[in-house]
């Protein structure tokens, strides 16, 4: 694999984690438990789309075919989205959207904040300003598995279920391959090297929720190869509906 | 003679002054110049060529400002185009003093600067816009733009936005 065919499916990779997660935590528009909260899951899935949209723009540069971000977004298949199987995952109770939100942002802080040095000067514009919109998310999430986990019976059970629940999937962020393999660490930094250090901060958190963390199992990929649960056709459904039965149309 | 060091021409001081003006549409108080979101307005064989920077990634008012600023320049009379740059990223340390004191009169607690990615859970000191105290708190990180957290004032009891540091 070349270098640019690299960094095109890594910049992909990401970019469909940020627009189908983004996608995800729109549905809870109008559905979120209080208000506030209603003002802050589509403002998260806001910044998730604008920086997916970042990265399907760059990628078009990269791949040099002339498809925008549009291209991307709305006219691939399944198999051509190599999104972590995490983020699509359905969105499950609050506790559970809350978590999987950690547990994306908390990572996504970490690789933002090493790509601000990239010498790769898109990649570097684009992380200098994401690492603090997730700072932000790390924080919003974070408070929420600390009142949830150490609240009520309920809230703590739930709490616990949702734990269960994605830990097959968090093995998923830090998997090596050929693309990561393939780029230096001066262009994209390789999600292997941030494990240690987002195990800490998901430790500390828990600890502050008397969460316990769950045991190392074994984890599911596939997501990256394109490989996806049933859900993700579902939710491509619904994503491109527009663009699929009116192509090219605009407002 | 270098680009650097050639006068500015009166046809570009115009353009500038032109796309300077306009407003952002969603805090209509302050304009693109005191957000520090227009970084340049050139004269390139006689096309007007503004640079615009988004300020946070999701914001949904890109498009709308790139386009009144193209308006605005056609209406002084350039043909214009828009270009967006991406790096440097924009901060809200850009803002300018004039700018943060139009927020402050239009009911938003400008930006404090304390960005940093250590301070995650400790909240930054904000001012009430309307009464001045600092005893204030946050209600939701979130609020009615991506650009605005929802405060509260504890003296004077009002509701306010913040202005989010990034």
């Amino acid at each position: 694999m070349a270098d640019r065919e690299a960094l095109l499916a890594a910049v992909l990779r990401v970019a469909d984690d940020h627009l189908i997660l983004g996608h995800r935590l729109s549905e809870w528009c109008g559905h979120a438990p209080m208000l506030e909260e209603d003002l802050a899951l589509p403002n998260i899935a806001l910044d998730l789309l604008g920086q997916a949209r970042a990265l399907y723009t760059y990628a078009g540069k990269v791949e040099g075919k002339g498809r925008d971000e549009d291209a991307f977004a709305y006219l691939r298949r399944e198999r051509e989205y190599h999104n972590l199987l995490m983020v699509e995952r359905p969105n499950g109770d609050f506790a559970h959207t809350m978590l999987k939100q950690l547990y994306f942002s908390a990572f996504m802080q970490l690789w933002w904040d090493a790509s601000c040095d990239s010498q790769d000067e898109t990649i570097a514009g684009i992380a200098a300003k994401a690492v603090k919109e997730s700072a932000y998310h790390v924080r919003h999430s974070a408070e929420w598995i600390i009142r949830l986990g150490d609240g009520t019976e309920e809230s703590t059970a739930r709490m616990g279920d949702a734990i269960m629940d994605l830990a097959p999937y968090t093995g998923e962020m830090f998997a090596a391959d050929d693309v990561w393999a393939r780029l230096s660490p001066a262009t994209l930094p390789d999600p292997a090297s941030l494990r240690a250090d987002w195990t800490t901060r998901i430790a500390g958190i828990f600890a502050e929720a008397t969460l316990e963390m769950p045991a190392e199992g074994a984890t599911i990929t596939g997501g990256r190869d394109g490989r996806h649960g049933e859900e993700m056709g579902f939710l491509l459904a619904q994503l491109q509906y527009m663009q699929r039965t009116y192509p090219g149309a605009t407002w | 003679m270098s680009a650097a060091s050639r006068p500015v021409s009166l046809d570009q001081q115009r353009a500038w002054a032109a796309a300077a003006a306009v407003l952002d549409p969603e805090v209509p108080a302050v304009t693109v110049e005191d957000l520090g979101i227009l970084r340049s307005v050139e004269l390139v064989d006689g096309i007007a060529v503004a640079e615009v920077t988004p300020t946070y990634s999701g914001c949904p008012a890109v498009l709308a400002i790139e386009l009144a600023i193209e308006a605005a320049l056609r209406d002084a009379g350039f043909d214009a185009r828009i270009e967006r740059v991406i790096a440097p990223p924009w901060t809200t340390d850009w803002i300018t003093p004039q700018g943060r004191e139009k927020l402050r009169a239009y009911g938003i607690a400008p930006p404090v600067k304390t960005s940093g990615k250590g301070a995650l859970f400790a909240d930054p000191v904000v001012a009430c816009p309307q009464c001045g105290s600092e005893d204030t708190e946050r209600v939701s990180e979130f609020g009615s733009t991506a650009c605005k957290a929802l405060w509260r004032c504890r003296s004077c009891a009002e509701p306010f936005d913040y202005f989010k540091c990034i």
